[in-house]
């Protein structure tokens, strides 16, 4: 080795034990490029400050540190108070039309003399499936998605991400997650392909592998209905604030799983310092209602409604099937939900639920539909067209509050669906990625379910 | 083995530069942030008529084009647009790496006149690697509709470097901006750039790192910017650095080193 080559390794190596005394040198040099950025501009720059001056004191507010959190929770709050309440009486409507024009399909099928099994197929598998999901999906997303393209627009995500950005950067990963993130909230596999303005691979990774915390649009509506569920069954009565507290708890120990997934990451698979980056605030803007409205409604609303019918229908079709054909005095469904029994009681739920998630796979939309139709042993779905009669048939099969509870854990905390796995694999090339983008969520779903379980048993609370 | 892709990339393009048939009388760097239309005024200098040759690393495209003033053959290069040079990104090291390794004459930064402050930064990041730097202040004209002044004597004499307004949409500014990479590039201005002081304790390691920079670098870089780098640590710049040093000792033993440079989700899958 010459000279120069190992004069130089120890330059390197005196420099990394100065870096390591002094602390984030990174983060001092950044400080005062901005410090002295700021004086010059100061000096030279002259502005006519009015509207830009608004935008400051705005800003100072929602990113205050003492401001900042409580107003992002309470926005959060207020935005599932809206959907949930505001879906409850769109969403019955729907179904009273969807399965009444159910009836007539089945006279119709009489009139035809079709066999039963055709009509069993096609009307009560498919069809009713369909009613389930439009239903129950469209009027949620139809108020939360111009709701949220409306904070989108308005400029308030970036400051969500200011907010957040020290967090994250603790746990190593990148601040833009967050603004991968909130795509998430709308579709995950949009979510991960949204990382790709995340420059560094290794925290783009990081936020690809845990975008899935996000609860996706496909989930909303199972914690929708669950949140609701569970609080009839806890506290007798329906209760839409409590219903909403408790979606918005969900999304922030999502957020909290994310921030502990990352940092575990960082600190061993995906070793790494956080890179610095400059995130633009830009001003405030009153967005335009009308095309705010066609934005939310086609491209988001209806194009997530579409993906979940395209699923719906075959796998509505398919459960029938399986809840239908018997082996022996058992349909298949039973028997597969039988071999699950014993995992599905050890977390809290039964064999049922953990089935209707695999049957899930395709899309997280169907495993509610999916897990009616397996509790009705006829394999059709009843009129649930409200959720008082949907807490009737699941308490009638054994459900308490702590199989509701899991349910919503293991919604939020589960492999993500057919779709994101697959974009994840086109993302990262990598299939080893894309089976650990599975692996990670689901363990740590069943190890929350088991824990929360366990230790509710062993307290006699249930 | 050192080499990134990138870097590869740089210093192929490099070689072209070299052995390009019109030999240029000097090489300048166009960095800038994006949005600033600085792609308006490499254009706006160069003409639409110029050859533009597309140069792409991994995912980073590199444009040179020509032009001449006072009878002088220019070559600007298209850096791409980035809001800093601590190479947080693959476009952010070529950036750096070229204006650091590149050797260019001049480096030309161009700034969006209504966001100055954002622009300064990576401004400043420029003049600690390189005196020959000049400031485009582009975008004056939509400042104004804005009600934004910038005063640029006063910026020239904050910074240290020379300033230039320009509105190249409209080819305003452009001959000025000419002149000033003249004056630098060919000695008729000796620019004095503002130094950014950090806090106690760095300026401290910076001092005692900075001799035996110079010394081993033989005054090829600044070496109070090179000093400050390795106490920052950057794993990118550090190869490129021993890299340097092997290319001017060619008979140097090579030695091993981990791959540290920009990694791709492939390098990432070995850590399994």
């Amino acid at each position: 080795m010459n000279n120069l080559a190992t004069d130089f390794e120890r330059l390197t190596q005196k420099a990394e034990a100065e870096r390591k005394k002094l602390g984030a040198v990174r983060d001092q040099v950044v400080q005062a490029l901005y410090r002295e950025a700021q004086q010059i501009a100061e000096k030279v720059v002259k502005k006519e400050e009015n509207k830009r001056d608004l935008d400051r004191t705005i800003d100072n507010i929602v990113t205050s540190k003492l401001l900042g959190y409580p107003l992002m929770l309470a926005l959060l709050s207020f935005i599932f108070w809206l959907t949930i309440s505001g879906a409850n009486l769109p969403s019955a409507l729907l179904a009273d039309l969807l399965f009444g024009f159910q009836h007539r399909l089945t006279a119709f099928f009489q009139w035809v003399g079709a066999p039963a099994w055709l009509h069993g197929v096609l009307v009560l598998g498919m069809y009713r499936g369909l009613a389930w999901v439009v239903s129950v999906m469209l009027p949620p997303m139809a108020i939360f998605f111009p709701l949220f393209t409306f904070l989108e627009d308005l400029g308030y995500l970036p400051r969500v991400a200011f907010n957040l950005d020290r967090l994250f950067k603790k746990a190593g990963a990148h601040g833009k997650q967050i603004l991968t993130m909130c795509m998430g909230f709308g579709c995950n596999a949009a979510g991960i392909i949204a990382c790709r303005i995340i420059e560094s691979p290794r925290e783009r990774l990081i936020a690809i592998l845990t975008n899935n915390f996000v609860p996706c649009n496909g989930r909303f509506p199972t914690m929708i209905t669950m949140a609701a569920v569970f609080m009839g069954v806890l506290v007798s009565g329906y209760n839409t604030f409590a219903a909403s507290f408790l979606v918005a708890g969900v999304v922030v120990l999502g957020v909290l799983v994310t921030l502990a997934v990352s940092w575990v990451l960082s600190k061993t698979l995906l070793k790494g310092v956080p890179s610095t980056f400059t995130l633009e605030l830009p001003p405030y803007r009153l967005p335009k209602l009308g095309p705010l409205l066609i934005r939310s409604v086609l491209d988001r609303t209806l194009f997530v409604l579409m993906r979940a019918v395209v699923v719906a229908a075959p796998a509505g079709a398919v459960t029938w099937l399986l809840a239908n054909l018997q082996v022996g005095d058992l349909s298949i469904l039973a028997h597969l939900a039988g071999w699950l029994q014993g995992f599905g009681h050890a977390i809290g739920l039964d064999g049922f639920i953990v089935l209707a998630f695999i049957l899930g796979l395709p899309a997280n939309e169907i495993v509610i539909p999916i897990l009616i139709m397996s509790y009705l042993a006829q394999g059709m779905m009843l009129e649930l067209d409200s959720i008082d009669a949907l807490r009737e048939l699941l308490v009638n099969n054994g459900w308490t509050w702590l199989t509701t509870l899991n349910m919503i854990l293991l919604s939020l905390l589960h492999f993500p669906c057919a779709t994101t796995l697959l974009t994840i694999r086109k993302e990262t090339q990598s299939t080893k990625w894309t089976v650990l983008a599975a692996l990670i969520p689901t363990g740590i779903g069943i190890l929350v379910c088991f824990g929360v379980t366990q230790i509710v048993r062993t307290l006699g609370l249930v | 083995m050192g080499l990134t892709a990138q870097s590869t990339g740089i210093y192929a393009f490099l070689e072209e530069l070299s052995r390009s048939p019109v030999k240029a009388d000097a090489v300048v760097a166009l960095a800038g942030n994006p949005n600033t239309g600085k792609s308006t005024v490499f254009n706006g200098l160069t003409g639409l008529n110029q050859h533009t040759g597309n140069w792409p690393g991994k995912t980073v495209v590199l444009a040179k084009g020509n032009y001449r003033h006072r009878n002088k053959s220019i070559t600007l290069v298209d850096l791409p647009g980035t809001y800093s040079l601590l190479a947080n990104s693959a476009d952010e090291q070529v950036a750096r790496d070229f204006i650091c390794f590149g050797d260019p004459d001049a480096t030309v930064v161009v700034a969006d006149a209504t966001c100055l402050e954002r622009n300064l930064n990576l401004v400043l990041q420029v003049i600690e690697i390189t005196p020959k730097t000049i400031l485009c202040v582009n975008l004056v004209d939509e400042a104004k509709r804005k009600r934004i002044e910038v005063d640029c004597p006063k910026l020239e004499r904050s910074l240290g470097i020379p300033v230039v307004p320009a509105a190249a949409r409209d080819k305003v500014g452009l001959t000025d901006l000419k002149e000033a990479i003249h004056k630098v590039v060919f000695g008729k201005q000796r620019n004095r750039p503002k130094r950014i002081v950090y806090n106690q304790a760095i300026e401290a390691v910076i001092g005692e790192l900075q001799g035996e920079v110079k010394r081993l670098f033989q005054g090829k870089f600044n070496s109070r910017w090179v000093a400050l780098r390795l106490l920052d640590g950057d794993p990118t710049l550090v190869n490129e650095m021993r890299n340097y040093l092997q290319r001017r000792q060619p008979k140097a033993e090579p030695f091993l080193e981990k791959g540290e440079g920009v990694k791709g989700f492939e390098q990432l899958s070995n850590r399994f």
